[in-house]
């Protein structure tokens, strides 16, 4: 008989969880496995709200297993390491991003690309190798193998940096695999939002060109003034729109909903590429003679790997590469929720989880 | 002013079969060729494939077809006049001509040797010549292009099983080399066996792949394997067999151009797997984002080839015996053909013996 979450390990955790798929969260008491040899145990500071913690509160992709504790980008402090941990030390500046396991042993895991696993366990929702449900950042303390753990820079803020372990790594792993990094070319990023605006950035780092893809005008000023965008494309202007055919080396399509794909490939040139790292949970419309014409390709990316996300936070702390946030506290959660439903948000929340999840 | 008819356009008389309409039926059509200017091959058409884009074009199934439309990117022959300037070919050269016959030679693509994506490409039929006249295609008696879009055929190659390769084949052996299915070891799947298919198996063996046909159709699977030589041959609506073969393959080649599932494919790719479309369905198909996002893979297209590639593709068959399987048949056949095309009943493309029989069904 599945014991209740307070009782199935021996570290009492409190956090806020949704219960069913209203997607409304609410205090909740689980319990953290005791700190293993390979383990460190993170005291939560910050915790960003991504967009895949709404999809899953509301079991919008259909997978989700009530009652479930959301967050995958979590920084914190390290409390607890066990006895084979080499790499972190108490008092370490940490964080835990979408992944807190994988086989470590087939060709994704021996290539540093567990993200790929085909038995990765996510830091939510999933289920861990002892068999227990995994419960995410929105929480007060969590344990996790050595191996998912990153170092996070000292000179990265930690709230504004949160985000960047999902987010981040989202947009810079396939921009890496992709060849985006090449300075001169041409990147359009489709949707300002979480996603959006931290492939903006990673842009401009790289020296590429790039233009923001977006349903409204609202965004221009912020997109070129404060991000830096180069230019700015409202995808329902179809004098604009026409403009930039066969303009773009790379497309990042960050765009959740469902939405049409030919107009964004026909601004792609000859053997350009189209990324898609949103995760819209009907399949979208697939126009075949504009890939044949062009000899385009549309590639997926999900996440990215233990070594390319330490390698990322990294870069970040070189450049000087943190998320734009609102923070809030726990409790202000569910209304968070509604306006990231609507894309009310510049452009990622952070729960201040330190300094305001308290006890009841 | 009037424009001139197509028999009275240019001053060489030529014959072939048209379709005037979209239900697509073809019969006899007097056209005229223009004159081999400075860079021009002219050549007597020995036989020209049928190629499923023929039977799209002729019914109009991609809108922009004008009538009268003489199909045939396919073509095989005997050069029998050469332009002033003309380097490469002399009277009595075996010669090939496939989808193009005209490209701008000045932008990024052509300067790179990928004619086949210029914006302002001229197709083989159906298309504006720089002339302002119409291009006929090779169901008919003579053919006149730029040097630049003729390839020379190898003595060895039989010019009636080797005609499609100047679509087919092409269009096949692209993309192979392009998204790296050429290496030895690579597992190479290959959706529908027909004309683009079966050719597929045939190259991505002699690249020392490791081949996998996939098809709706059972009863292909022991010529597939006894004949084609591909390794294994999965039937797609087969759930124990799709699962058995899931993550299994380095790149697919999808040369289906009819409505199909693209999610059961992206499942038998590994990760960094390859989807590749050759196949043009006329409508959009569904992209499901999950099963390229999870594993990292990618969906591309592929559209023909360009001149250089094509010479080096018709080489390489040559060195290695590659051939279409042909069905050769008169030209008054052809109505006939075009309609067991629709049902894919052809082993595996059917090939117009227009020398032999083309000025007889004139008559």
């Amino acid at each position: 008989m599945a014991k209740n979450p307070e009782e199935e390990h021996p570290v009492k955790a409190f956090g806020w969880a949704a219960r069913d798929s209203s997607g409304v969260l609410s205090p909740f008491h689980f319990s953290r496995r005791e700190n293993g040899d390979d383990d460190v145990t993170v005291k939560i500071f910050y915790c960003g709200v991504c967009h895949s913690d709404l999809h899953v509160a509301k079991n919008e992709w259909g997978f989700t297993n009530y009652p479930i504790v959301p967050g995958h980008e979590i920084v914190g402090i390290v409390t607890k390491v066990g006895k084979q941990v080499q790499k972190f030390r108490v008092g370490d500046k940490v964080g835990v991003g979408v992944l807190v396991g994988s086989c470590k042993s087939c060709e994704g895991c021996q290539q540093d690309l567990e993200n790929y696993c085909p038995q990765l366990v996510f830091t939510y929702n999933s289920i861990d190798c002892d068999g227990t449900k995994t419960y995410g950042g929105y929480s007060d303390v969590i344990v996790v193998h050595q191996r998912y753990v990153l170092r996070f820079p000292d000179n990265l803020p930690s709230d504004a940096g949160a985000p960047l372990l999902c987010a981040g790594i989202t947009v810079y792993s396939p921009m890496k695999y992709y060849g985006m990094t090449e300075p001169g070319k041409h990147l359009g990023v489709a949707g300002l939002g979480g996603l959006g605006h931290v492939a903006v950035k990673f842009g401009k780092a790289f020296g590429l060109k790039v233009t923001v893809i977006s349903g409204s005008q609202s965004k221009e000023v912020e997109a070129i003034n404060r991000l830096g965008a180069d230019s700015f494309l409202v995808t329902s202007d179809p004098a604009k729109m026409k403009a930039a055919i066969g303009t773009m080396d790379f497309i990042i399509d960050t765009i959740s909903a469902v939405h049409p794909l030919l107009p964004l490939l026909s601004l792609l040139r000859l053997n350009g590429k189209l990324v898609t790292v949103g995760l819209p949970n009907k399949p979208l419309e697939l126009p075949i003679f504009p890939l044949v014409l062009g000899r385009k390709l549309i590639g997926g990316s999900d996440a990215g790997g233990m070594k390319e996300t330490q390698e990322m936070l990294d870069f970040c702390a070189k450049n000087n590469i943190t998320a734009d946030i609102e923070l809030i506290k726990m409790d202000e959660i569910n209304k968070a929720m509604e306006r990231l439903a609507k894309s009310d948000v510049r452009y990622r929340f952070v729960i201040d989880v330190g300094n305001s999840l308290s006890h009841p | 002013m009037e424009k001139n008819s197509p028999e009275t356009e240019h001053p060489v008389k030529a014959f072939g079969w048209a379709a005037r309409d979209t239900s697509g039926v073809l019969s006899p059509f007097i056209f005229s060729r223009r004159a081999a200017g400075d860079n021009d091959v002219m050549f007597r058409v020995l036989y020209c494939g049928i190629c499923h884009s023929d039977l799209h074009s002729i019914k109009n199934e991609w809108g922009f077809s004008t009538y009268p439309l003489v199909p045939g990117h396919e073509i095989v022959g005997v050069v029998t006049e050469v332009g002033s300037k003309v380097k490469k070919f002399k009277v009595g050269d075996r010669v090939g001509v496939g989808g193009l016959v005209g490209s701008c030679h000045s932008c990024d693509n052509c300067i790179n040797n990928l004619e086949s994506y210029c914006p302002t490409y001229v197709l083989t039929y159906g298309a504006t010549y720089y002339d302002g006249t119409t291009t006929y295609g090779g169901y008919s008696d003579i053919m006149v292009a730029s040097e630049h879009f003729v390839v020379r055929m190898p003595d060895n190659l039989p010019l009636d099983a080797a005609a499609p390769l100047l679509c087919a084949g092409i269009t096949v052996y692209s993309p192979l080399k392009y998204f790296g299915l050429d290496k030895p070891g690579v597992h190479v799947g290959v959706v529908g066996l027909g004309g683009l298919g079966h050719v597929a198996v045939k190259f991505a063996k002699a690249f020392g792949a490791k081949v996998t046909v996939i098809s709706t159709s059972p009863n292909k699977k022991d010529e597939a394997i006894q004949r084609l030589g591909a390794d294994s041959f999965l039937v797609s609506h087969d759930p124990d067999q799709m699962q058995a073969a899931m993550g299994t393959m380095d790149g697919i080649i999808d040369t289906v151009s009819a409505f199909h599932p693209l999610q059961p494919l992206l499942g038998l790719v590994k990760t960094n797997g390859k989807l590749i479309m050759v196949g043009a369905p006329d409508k959009p198909l569904e992209l499901p984002v999950f099963s390229i996002i999870m594993g990292r893979k990618m969906i591309a297209g592929s559209g023909g080839g360009g001149m250089k590639e094509m010479q080096e593709m018709i080489d390489f068959a040559a060195e290695h015996n590659i051939t279409a399987d042909i069905e050769v048949i008169p030209m008054d056949y052809v109505n006939t053909a075009m309609e067991r095309l629709v049902k894919a009943d052809v082993r595996y493309r059917f090939v117009i013996d227009i020398a032999n029989t083309l000025k007889a069904a004139k008559n």
